[in-house]
């Protein structure tokens, strides 16, 4: 059966988690991280580091290059030059990082249940030629309950709302167990209500140990929401609490011409990221 | 009534017909499924028509034995699948144009080829639409294995297909072997296409891919059951065409064919009709 055991040899990647973890290592650490394209750079010499259980918001104008680094880390994109560490490894072969997709790049009408997205995350686990067993559908269960989504399971995906959509991709990153979890503009065209039910999540996956990592547009969200705030236009502009990152200079930095300072009564700045569509504004 | 539907099953190559065209029509739906989700049908249909020339040489060296000209077909579509996937990652053109250099390049082959034999319009009209009742027992046989082969290795791959046609994000992080899957993908496409050229010829057989697919598709909300609900369509529609194309004597390929189209097209309107209603009672 020598066949068979190299066949589940924990080493092939697509079979089990391949990458055993160093836990005194931090859980991202990046250095001097530069992604080129054709067109030109996409990100340039980013240097950070990222701890157990931290929340971190992504801000910075469009094409700052928010979608790259995200792809880079879960090890989608590969990187032009420098180091992408996750719990101490390459992240080819960490299947503890879950990406959560932008709700416009992902194909509403395809015939799966909420309760079938979800156990695509179990994919990573389970391994190939092997079906889903019960513990794994419990598990579905178990995220699907933590999202507040139990109800929903059966419904095709299109019949859910802007905020169930998001949860429900939370609910898969919590299926396939991740450790790192990375939201690109998760709050886009969300109302009040669904990003206040989405943080309430996120507050859960904080108390649960999940390092999140979020892209955003609106900075007041950012500062308040998270506990430090990553300014990047390319290059990284700055890292670290919200009152020391987001000052008028490095705000200036990383937008440039797309931003509009406004003097206001009790003499803050209120800035307009006039690149964004939808029409949002974000206050400082 | 009895009569009408039994009495064209007294012929042993009407009873061959219509199993290889239900066996072909259940293959070819359940990977059709795939198909229509990933958006393949134009690839599809270059595959098939990229067959010819391997059709065409298996025909002047055999000499007109089927057997050769099923191995000369699944070689062809083997290379051929992986040669139009092969030159849009590497040349500076976007896939459906590499689809449509090669498909266009071998069909001219096939064709040329072809036309250098006498019979030329009859042979070459067999293998353009089909001759489904002259399947012969041997046929029947090689439809079966490969077309269960398609089958198996479907279900066995099922849940990291669903991944690459859902979400390749998601199948990157996951270290799905990406790249060998959509191998295996455009192979099994292939060996579909080769197992149903009897039954529905090279110009008709993407109607075969995506026709009955698309109709589950429509009906259904779940990928396992619009593979179930693609395969029902297509058995139906593969029976349903013989009994046409017997007692109206048309020929027996267009007949499924239109079979399956009028299917569609049924659910088609009455799920628009349905969602209209829909809307007009909210």
């Amino acid at each position: 059966m020598a066949f068979l055991d190299r066949f589940r040899n924990p080493n092939l990647t697509f079979l089990a988690h391949p990458h055993p973890h160093s836990p005194d290592k931090p859980i991202l650490k990046v250095e001097g991280l530069t992604v080129e394209y054709d067109s030109g750079a996409a990100l340039e010499n980013l240097t950070f580091e990222l701890q157990r259980g931290e929340r971190l918001a992504v801000v910075g104008p469009n094409g700052a290059g928010k979608s790259t680094l995200f792809k880079v880390i879960a090890g989608v994109l590969r990187p032009s030059r420098g180091l992408v560490e996750v719990a101490g490894h390459e992240p080819g072969g960490h299947i503890c990082i879950a990406y959560v997709p932008q709700r416009t790049q992902v194909d509403w009408s395809f015939p799966a249940t909420v309760a079938d997205v979800v156990m695509m995350g179990r994919t990573g686990k389970l391994g190939l030629l092997r079906w889903p067993t019960h513990h794994d559908w419990q598990l579905v269960q178990q995220a699907l309950d933590t999202v507040r989504l139990r109800d929903l399971a059966d419904r095709q995906i299109q019949q859910l709302s802007g905020g169930q959509q998001q949860r429900m991709f939370i609910a898969r990153a919590l299926a396939q167990e991740a450790e790192l979890i990375l939201m690109d503009e998760p709050l886009t065209g969300l109302d009040s209500r669904a990003q206040e039910e989405l943080f309430s999540v996120l507050e859960l996956l904080h108390s649960q140990g999940v390092t999140v990592m979020v892209a955003l547009h609106d900075l007041k969200i950012a500062g308040e929401r998270f506990d430090r705030v990553m300014l990047l236009n390319r290059r990284l502009v700055g890292i670290g609490l919200a009152e020391t990152v987001l000052n008028p200079v490095q705000l200036v930095d990383a937008y440039g011409s797309h931003l509009r300072l406004l003097p206001v009564v009790d003499g803050t700045l209120a800035l307009g990221d006039s690149c964004c569509d939808d029409g949002e504004h974000d206050h400082a | 009534m009895l009569e009408v539907l039994l009495q064209p099953l007294q012929y042993p190559f009407m009873l061959r017909g219509m199993a290889a065209a239900v066996l072909v029509g259940i293959v070819c739906a359940v990977l059709g499924a795939y198909v229509v989700l990933r958006g393949m049908a134009f690839f599809g249909d270059a595959l098939a028509h990229a067959i010819l020339p391997g059709l065409a040489v298996g025909y002047l060296v055999g000499g007109g034995a089927r057997e050769p000209l099923f191995w000369w077909a699944m070689g062809t579509a083997v290379v051929s699948s992986l040669g139009i996937g092969a030159v849009s990652r590497t040349a500076r053109i976007k896939e459906d144009t590499a689809i449509g250099i090669i498909f266009a390049g071998m069909f001219a082959l096939g064709i040329a080829l072809i036309s250098s034999v006498r019979s030329y319009t009859v042979d070459l009209a067999h293998f353009l639409f089909g001759d489904v009742l002259g399947v012969g027992t041997q046929d029947l046989l090689l439809t079966a294995v490969f077309g269960g082969l398609v089958l198996v290795v479907v279900f066995l791959f099922y849940k990291e297909f669903m991944i690459l046609a859902f979400d390749p994000v998601l199948a990157a992080t996951l270290r799905l072997p990406a790249r060998l899957m959509d191998n295996i993908l455009i192979v099994l496409i292939a060996v579909a296409i080769v197992v149903s050229l009897q039954t529905v010829g090279v110009a008709l057989m993407v109607a075969m891919l995506v026709t009955p697919a698309a109709t589950a598709y429509l009906l259904t909300r779940r990928l396992w059951k619009m593979m179930a609900l693609a395969a029902a369509i297509a058995a139906v529609s593969a029976v349903i065409g013989l009994y046409l194309s017997y007692y109206f004597n048309v020929a027996s390929g267009a007949a499924i064919v239109l079979t399956c189209t009028a299917v569609f097209t049924i659910a088609w309107v009455a799920t628009s009709l349905n969602r209209r209603i829909r809307a007009v009672a909210r």
